[in-house]
C-alpha cells in the first residue's frame, strides 16, 4: 500500500489562490486506508473549501486513483458538471496527480498529500516501509528482511560501524538492520549469505520513469 | 618513512587524524599537523566526518603532502556515487596520496545537512573492491586505465561491536576485498580488544588500535548520547570526574592506553576530535 500524509492546508490554500471552481478527487484504495483521501476527507475537503468561498464542481472518488482509464472514463460521464474547473485537487498518491494531469490537459491539478512510502499496514492506521522498489530483490539472500528499506544506508554487506548494542545510529529506537539480518540468517541456518560478499547495486534496474507493458502471450506462459 | 613502510618493516606505527577546517582558512589546521610531523607514521584526513560539511580530505591529503606528512586520504561512501569515488581516487593518486581508508561514512542525520540525499551508492566493502580493481590498472567495470594506482589500502573495524559475529564477517569481507590495514574504533575494553587483536592473527592484515581522547567528563557523556559506535565506560568517566585538570587526566589515559598497545599491537590511532596539539603529549607520554 501506497502511505500518503495530508499537506498543510495553507499549502493547498496557496495552491488554489483565485481559483473558484474546484474538482475534487479521491481514492478508495490507498488514501482511504490511510485516512488521507477517502470519501471522509473528501467530505472535509469540500467544507473546508466551502467555508473559504470555493465552488466544489464534483467530488470524485475513484475505486483507485492510479486507474489511469477509470479515471477517464469517470470523467467523460461527468463531461458536464466539470466543463467550468478551474483546478483539480486530488486527495491520493503522486500517481493519481499524475492520471488527473493527463486527463484533463487545461486544467491545473494539485496535490493535497504528500507521497511517502510503500507500507505494510501494521494494524488499522499504522504503517510501515516494507519494500524500497529497488528493481532488483536481494530477500533471496538477506533471510527476507531488506536492509535497503530498513537499513537507512541501504548497505549490502553487513552492518555499519554505527551499531550500537544492536541498535541503528540513525535512530537509536530501532534495531540495527543488519544484525537483525545477521540473527536471522543464523536461526534459518544461513549465515553462509552473509558470509557471501553481494555486488554493487545495478541502480539501471530502477532507471526513471519506469515502465512495464505485459504481452498478451506472457499470461499464457508458466516459466 | 611512509606508512606502509612503517607497517611493513613491522615497527610499531602510530597515525593520527586530523580534522580538515569548516572553511578555506587552513592556517590552524597546518599548525596542528606541523606539530604531528615527525611523531606520527601518517596523519588521517576525515572526510565530512559526522556528515558535517568541511574542507574536502583529498584537498587537505594534498595540504599534509606538501608538509611532508604522509596523508591517509579518508573516503566514504555518503557523499559520491562510483563514478565519484573512482574519479577521486584517481585524482588522489596523482597528487601524490599513497593511503586510503575506505569507510561507510556517518548517517546524514548526523550533521549539518540534514536535508541533503545520502548516497551510499556503495558500502565500505564494495569500495574496498574497487580501490583494488583501480590498483590493477583496471576500472570497477574492468576496463583498462590509462595508468592505474597502488593504494595502501586501509578500512575500519570496530573491535568491541556487539553483536561482534555480524561485525567480523564484515571484516572478513574487507580483508578479502583487500584491505591491507585496520585503524580501529576506540577501544575500551583492552580485554576485548586483546581478544579481537587475537582473532585477527591468521589474516595477513595490520591493526592500528583506536585510542580517542577524552577532553573532558562533558565530552564522555557526550559522546555516548550522541556519537555512533562510542561507548565510553563508566570508569573512565569517573576518573575524568574526579580530576583536577580534565584535559590532562584523558591525555593520561589515552597515554596509558598506547602504551598498553604497545606491547602487543601493530600499532595505534589516535583520533583527539579537535584538539590535535596534544597529541605529541599523548605519544611523549606514552615512551
Amino acid at each position: 500500500m501506497i502511505t500518503t500524509k495530508k499537506k498543510e492546508l495553507k499549502t493547498i490554500l496557496e495552491y488554489l489562490e483565485g481559483k473558484k471552481n474546484i474538482l475534487l478527487i479521491g481514492c478508495g484504495a490507498c488514501a482511504e486506508q490511510c485516512m488521507t483521501g477517502g470519501n471522509k476527507e473528501l467530505l472535509e475537503m469540500a467544507e473546508i473549501l466551502k467555508k473559504e468561498g470555493k465552488n466544489i464542481v464534483d467530488s470524485l472518488l475513484l475505486e483507485e486513483a492510479c486507474y489511469s482509464l477509470l479515471l477517464k472514463k469517470e470523467l467523460r460521464q461527468r463531461k458536464k458538471e466539470i466543463e467550468n474547473t478551474d483546478a483539480v485537487l486530488i486527495l491520493s498518491c503522486g500517481v493519481g496527480v499524475s492520471c488527473a494531469t493527463e486527463a484533463l490537459p487545461k486544467v491545473p491539478s494539485y496535490p493535497a498529500l504528500d507521497t511517502l512510502f510503500l507500507a505494510r499496514v501494521e494494524r488499522h492506521g499504522h504503517f510501515t516501509e516494507g519494500c524500497s522498489l529497488c528493481g532488483e530483490c536481494v530477500l533471496a539472500f538477506t533471510g527476507g528482511i531488506c536492509p535497503i528499506t530498513y537499513c537507512p544506508k541501504g548497505i549490502l554487506n553487513g552492518p555499519c560501524g554505527g551499531v550500537v548494542d544492536g541498535m541503528c545510529e540513525a535512530d537509536i529506537e530501532t534495531p540495527c538492520a543488519w544484525v537483525a539480518i545477521y540473527t536471522r540468517l543464523k536461526e534459518i541456518g544461513r549465515l553462509e549469505d552473509l558470509k557471501r560478499t553481494a555486488p554493487p547495486k545495478d541502480h539501471s534496474m530502477k532507471r526513471k520513469p519506469g515502465k512495464v507493458v505485459v504481452k498478451r502471450n506472457d499470461f499464457k506462459k508458466i516459466y | 618513512m611512509t606508512l606502509k613502510k612503517s607497517i611493513e618493516e613491522k615497527i610499531f606505527t602510530i597515525t593520527a587524524e586530523i580534522c580538515p577546517p569548516k572553511g578555506t582558512d587552513t592556517e590552524a589546521f597546518l599548525k596542528k599537523a606541523r606539530l604531528l610531523k615527525g611523531k606520527i607514521a601518517a596523519g588521517n584526513v576525515t572526510d565530512n566526518q559526522r556528515a558535517v560539511m568541511r574542507l574536502s580530505s583529498l584537498a587537505c591529503s594534498a595540504l599534509l603532502l606538501r608538509e611532508g606528512i604522509d596523508p591517509v586520504f579518508q573516503i566514504t561512501c555518503r557523499d559520491r556515487n562510483r563514478l565519484a569515488l573512482q574519479s577521486d581516487l584517481l585524482g588522489a593518486w596523482i597528487l601524490g596520496v599513497k593511503n586510503v581508508l575506505a569507510l561507510t561514512g556517518d548517517h546524514v542525520s548526523f550533521g549539518d545537512h540534514r536535508e541533503a540525499k545520502a548516497v551510499f551508492d556503495l558500502d565500505s566493502v564494495q569500495l574496498l573492491q574497487v580501490i583494488s580493481k583501480l590498483n590493477s590498472g583496471e576500472n570497477m567495470k574492468e576496463r583498462p586505465l590509462r595508468g592505474g594506482t597502488a593504494f595502501f589500502t586501509g578500512a575500519v573495524v570496530a573491535p568491541e561491536a556487539d553483536p561482534f559475529e555480524p561485525e567480523f564477517i564484515k571484516f572478513e569481507k574487507k580483508v578479502e576485498a583487500g584491505a591491507r590495514f585496520f585503524q580501529t574504533q576506540a577501544i575500551y575494553n583492552m580485554d576485548k580488544f586483546r581478544n579481537f587483536f587475537e582473532k585477527t592473527k591468521k589474516y595477513n592484515v595490520k591493526i592500528l588500535g583506536g585510542i580517542l581522547l577524552l577532553k573532558s567528563a562533558k565530552m564522555a557523556h557526550f559522546l555516548n548520547e550522541n556519537v555512533p559506535g562510542v561507548n565510553v565506560p563508566e570508569g573512565f568517566v569517573k576518573e575524568l570526574e574526579s580530576a583536577p585538570d580534565q584535559l590532562k587526566k584523558g591525555i593520561e589515559i589515552a597515554s596509558r592506553q598506547l602504551r598498553e598497545l604497545k606491547t602487543f599491537c601493530h600499532g595505534a590511532h589516535i583520533m583527539a576530535i579537535g584538539q590535535e596539539e596534544v597529541v605529541p603529549d599523548i605519544i611523549d607520554m606514552a615512551r
